[in-house]
């Protein structure tokens, strides 16, 4: 039994001080006075530079906020949370004007967060390292950097620019391209879509711009990182990602923040715009910290994803792994009004110790013959409580739509919990919706099999509980799947004894 | 060399295992017969070292190690591999990839560098092959829709590419055509050699016809009832074990 006893020790070691991005970066900051007024909103305004317009645009989100509740809706509990006493501008003092001027600490921190070394060295403004072809014929990744409020870095823009590809710092798109944040911020989430929504759009400081023109297949894999690392911040990053007609894109967004004893809020909001035959793949590895074995500390994970299908045969899928976060509060969702537009939705969710995640998908089916897909895969362990919560409505017109849901649950240990919760409004005779759902444990006939095959405890439920979301795990860009699939794994240390 | 002795186990309270002793010497292959119930697959297990065959009295040493003490996963590196009766399906769990995690830990295990996927295709394509398996059976999920006599084959390629010191052959001969037989038997006696020992569980002789086993025992109620050559397996197929178990009693 020594063995047991011995990899039980060593997994709570590494459960006990273990999140491995749990390091955080002594960097100077640069914090705006505590709490959230007017005057706050004016000065994140005014630290950006931003046009009048902005300016009143979130305003008017802080008025309305001031007039809404907490949603209690959801299948999580949490204390209240003290919007006064949180910090809604950070950045590292050294400000990031050119690469050459990027804190070593920083980059540190992205060697730590295990951004590819190419990558490291273009966000280092390394000369022409953004330029030269890759080594072994791997696929570039184009990545921007979001530390606490700013955007620190975006790497290979210049080649992107040569496709007219705009991939950069929201806060700089509002100062290079106003009109067309002008014409899409908030059209697809608008200011007072919810309580966090309208948040964000009052104190939103950073997060990524993307526009793909007309016709143009974006060569290479976006990425962003985003990482909370100031004490008592909240991150409140907004995205906005524009595919035009018949274009292409693949997005990535990956999150750590260090660990810490209170909570923290990241409330987010991203936008996506698919036009005419445009089709864009969002995918996202969340390893937000989820708090201690007892459930102190962590990440409020509280975000707004929708993307609108436009245009006609407009194509938008997500794809989520989501591994952290002490709360996880998220439905990215599609509204398909383009005839024939498609929506896809695939997701892991994993809960273990005292983690609790309420998330899924909306499917909004307007268009004719629009079809949406949703494959959802929740993994609860130790006391984590997995809600899968998903809604697919048919307006009238959807003539023809269809929507195939499949909804998977598996269960580590009998302390835990998984939650599913479709709600389906079906307006059209002629639409078609299916619904399946399962819930099952890990057998020990298969642990066994996997042990008397030389596999570990903690591998075997890691390469069981893969297996289990493979199906989402293919959806993944090829680059994010083995990191995606790892993190399962070192997710789960510990659930099984 | 395996040594068991006075081997006594219990499932769920329940006595199976009631002194049993057995000693397979390094190189030699012996067959295990024995009526429905009567306790092989449950030996196999105890030597294999699934939770919840508890070990109430007596030892099992392989060489110098006490594999009692181990868990599965350390007796499987060190060189035990279990042909399942039954062998498990693993959902969404690829073959290929399976494969070659199992393969590599042995390989750690025995102080051997790591093979990557493209050496472990090379090794594994060439061992379908010689078992007549298609090589999309590595891309699928582990064991998952395949046939009977498919997984039993695929238990045959594990054992092959892990090559282990003894191997445990639980009836892998059920459910194979003759043609199958002859493929999981040739396996078997490629890897015949003096640090390879192996004990075949089964209910046929004509498996043993095959597998020329050095020595056959009868195992009746959780105990080495008779030992012989391979000609007891003839005697047991002619006569059935009514007239050995009424001995033993
Ligand atoms: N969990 C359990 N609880 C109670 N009895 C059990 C349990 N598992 C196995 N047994 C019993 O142990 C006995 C031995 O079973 P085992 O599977 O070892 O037999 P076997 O010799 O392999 O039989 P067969 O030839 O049918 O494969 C049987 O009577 C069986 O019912
Ligand atoms: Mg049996």
């Amino acid at each position: 039994m020594a063995a047991v006893t011995e990899t039980i020790e060593a997994v709570q070691a590494v459960n006990d001080g273990g999140y491995k991005w749990g390091f955080e970066t002594d960097i100077e900051m640069d914090f705006a006075p505590k709490g959230l007024n007017e005057d706050i909103v004016r000065f994140i305004s005014a630290k950006k530079k931003e046009p009048a317009w902005l300016l009143e645009w979130r305003l008017k989100a802080y008025r309305h906020w001031l007039t809404m509740e907490v949603p209690h809706w959801a299948a999580v509990k949490h204390p209240p949370i003290d919007f006064q006493d949180a910090y809604y501008y950070a950045a590292p003092k050294q400000g990031p004007k050119s690469l050459d001027e990027v804190d070593p600490e920083l980059l540190k921190t992205y060697a730590k967060l295990g951004i590819p070394l190419k990558e490291q060295a273009i966000l280092a403004g390394v000369e022409g390292a953004g330029d030269s072809p890759s080594e072994g014929g791997r696929m570039p990744i184009a990545v921007d950097a979001v530390f606490d409020s700013v955007s620190v870095a975006t790497s290979y823009k210049e080649r992107l620019a040569k496709d007219g590809i705009v991939f950069c710092a929201i806060s700089e798109a509002v100062q290079t391209h106003p009109e067309l944040v002008q014409q899409y911020l908030g059209s697809v989430v608008p200011q007072g879509d919810n309580y966090y929504a309208a948040l964000n759009s009052a104190v939103f400081t950073d997060g990524s711009f993307v526009y793909i023109p007309k016709g143009v297949k974006c060569p290479m894999e976006l990425s962003t990182y985003f990482r909370i690392n100031a004490k008592s911040t909240g991150q409140f990053e907004r995205t906005l990602i524009i595919a035009d007609e018949g274009s292409k894109v693949s997005y990535l967004e990956g999150c750590t923040a260090p660990m810490r004893d209170e909570n923290q809020l990241h409330a987010a909001v991203v936008e996506l715009v698919a036009l005419d035959d445009a089709s864009i793949k969002y995918s996202t590895v969340q390893n937000w910290y989820p708090g201690d074995a007892e459930g102190k500390g962590g990440i409020y994970n509280f975000v707004t994803k929708r993307a609108a299908c436009r245009g006609k045969r407009s194509k938008v899928s997500w794809t989520q792994v989501e591994t952290g976060s002490a709360i996880t509060w998220k439905y990215p969702s599609c509204l398909l009004i383009g005839d024939d537009s498609v929506g896809e939705f695939y997701s892991v969710a994993i809960t273990n110790n005292h983690q609790q995640a309420d998330t899924g998908t909306k499917m909004f089916h307007i268009g004719q013959r629009t079809r949406s897909t949703i494959v959802s895969k929740g993994i609860s362990a130790g006391f984590g409580q997995n809600t899968y919560r998903g809604l697919v409505k048919i307006s009238p017109k959807a003539a023809g739509a269809r929507n195939f849901t499949q909804c998977d649950s598996l269960l580590i240990g009998d302390q835990c919990g998984a939650h599913t919760v479709p709600y389906i409004e079906n307006r059209c005779m002629t639409a078609k919706v299916e619904h399946e759902a399962t819930t099952s444990r890990i057998a020990e006939d298969q642990l066994f099999y996997c042990r008397s095959r030389g596999l570990t405890q903690e591998d075997a439920v890691g390469m069981i509980v893969n297996g289990f979301c493979r199906e989402v795990l293919k959806e993944l860009p090829m680059e994010f799947a083995v990191e995606a699939q790892k993190l399962l794994q070192i997710s789960l240390e510990g659930s099984v004894g | 060399m395996l040594k068991i002795e006075n081997l006594h186990a219990t499932v769920d309270g329940k006595q199976i295992l009631n002194g049993l002793n057995l000693t397979i010497p390094a190189g030699e292959i012996h067959a295990i017969m024995g009526p429905n119930g009567s306790g092989k697959s449950t030996l196999s297990y105890v030597l294999a070292g699934r939770d919840g065959y508890e070990v109430t009295e007596g030892s099992v040493t392989l060489g110098d190690i006490d594999l009692l003490a181990m868990e599965p996963e350390e007796r499987a590196v060190a060189g035990v591999f279990l042909a399942f009766q039954a062998p498990v399906e693993l959902p969404g769990v690829g073959n290929a990839n399976f494969l070659r995690t199992a393969l590599n830990a042995v390989r750690r295990a025995k102080g051997e560098a790591e093979i990557d996927a493209i050496q472990f295709l090379k090794l594994a394509r060439a061992r379908m092959k010689v078992l007549n398996m298609p090589d999309d059976m590595l891309k699928r999920p582990v064991n998952v829709g395949f046939s009977g006599g498919e997984k039993k084959r695929n238990e045959m390629l594990q054992m092959a590419l892990l090559s282990p010191k003894l191997a445990l052959l639980d009836e892998t001969d059920s459910g194979l055509d003759i043609d199958a037989l002859k493929l999981v038997a040739d396996t078997v006696n490629s890897l015949r050699g003096p640090a390879f020992s192996a004990l075949v569980i089964t209910h046929y002789q004509r498996l043993l016809t095959h597998i020329v086993p050095d020595r056959v025992h009868v195992l009746s109620a959780g105990r080495i009832v008779k030992s012989g050559g391979p000609e007891l397996a003839e005697e047991l197929e002619a006569s059935g074990y009514g007239a050995i178990q009424a001995a033993a009693a």
